[in-house]
């Protein structure tokens, strides 16, 4: 089991680092898409069916939709910048599969995670339950959260008459 | 917690502290604000498997689902303000590199 976990997360990790290092803004959205897909399997495999079902269509579809959208609203570069543009990328983030490497066999290496206590299980299983009984004031702030973010849109996008 | 219940946490704890270093990296070094805000979805997407892994450990599935849930909603609406940021940016300086966004600069 853990080997598939395992798996799993080498391929996010691999996604990941796809998604920052590639040069094509769309083919980092894409890696994102891709990136938010193995998440919501390895989620699914945590026992969190109704968190890897929002982290399916909500992250890797409307998140995309949001990102190509706006990218389609740039311009698309000429191929002479895109040949000195790559280069730079290239140069900045040259080190960051070091830094991935050393970071992570440092990891291996010595982080040592200490026996803890944990507390007894949850009686209520079912997240719904939880969501509308036990944290209510969550869903009040995500109504308030979500009215702000339709009214910072509508002030982005307001048409002014001249 | 059983030695494979732990040898499952610290694997997991490691990729996501990679997938945060990936996260801050990206931010950290693009010239982007779409790149910026690529990095910080990385960000919470480490952030969103760790709430999870730690209620997958505790038996508080249940609660992790429904904080996950929220910490959806308030992604969604980030991308979608930050997304209507950069193109009122673009479109009103014709560039997304930060560098080059000076108008405030006092």
């Amino acid at each position: 089991m853990i080997t598939l976990d395992l798996i799993l997360l080498s391929i996010l990790l691999l996604f990941v680092i796809w998604t920052v290092m590639t040069v094509r803004l769309v083919h980092a959205v894409v890696g994102l898409a891709l990136t938010s897909a193995i998440l919501a399997v390895i989620i699914y495999r945590l026992n969190s069916p109704l968190a890897a079902v929002f982290e399916l269509s909500v992250c890797s579809g409307l998140i995309s939709v949001i990102f190509i959208t706006t990218v389609s609203f740039t311009q698309r570069i000429s191929k002479e910048r895109f040949i000195i543009r790559r280069r730079e990328r290239l140069l900045r983030f040259l080190y960051l599969p070091f830094i991935i490497i050393v970071a992570g066999w440092l990891l291996i290496k010595y982080l040592r995670i200490p026996q803890f206590s944990l507390p007894s299980a949850a009686s209520v299983t079912d997240a719904r339950l939880v969501l509308w009984h036990l944290r209510h004031l969550d869903l009040l702030g995500q109504v308030i959260i979500l009215i702000a973010g339709v009214f910072g849109v509508v002030v982005f996008f307001k048409e002014t008459n001249k | 917690m059983s030695p494979e219940t732990m040898e499952l946490f610290r694997y997991f704890i490691i990729f996501i502290i990679l997938i945060f270093i990936t996260g801050v990296y990206c931010i950290l070094v693009s010239f982007n604000l779409v790149r910026v805000l690529i990095g910080l979805e990385i960000l919470i997407k480490a952030v969103t498997l760790l709430i999870i892994l730690a209620g997958y450990i505790s038996g508080q599935v249940a609660l992790a689902q429904a904080i996950v849930l929220t910490l959806i909603v308030i992604e969604i609406v980030i991308m979608v303000v930050a997304g209507g940021v950069v193109f009122w940016a673009f479109k009103y300086t014709k560039t997304i590199d930060p560098r080059r966004l000076s108008n405030l600069r006092g």
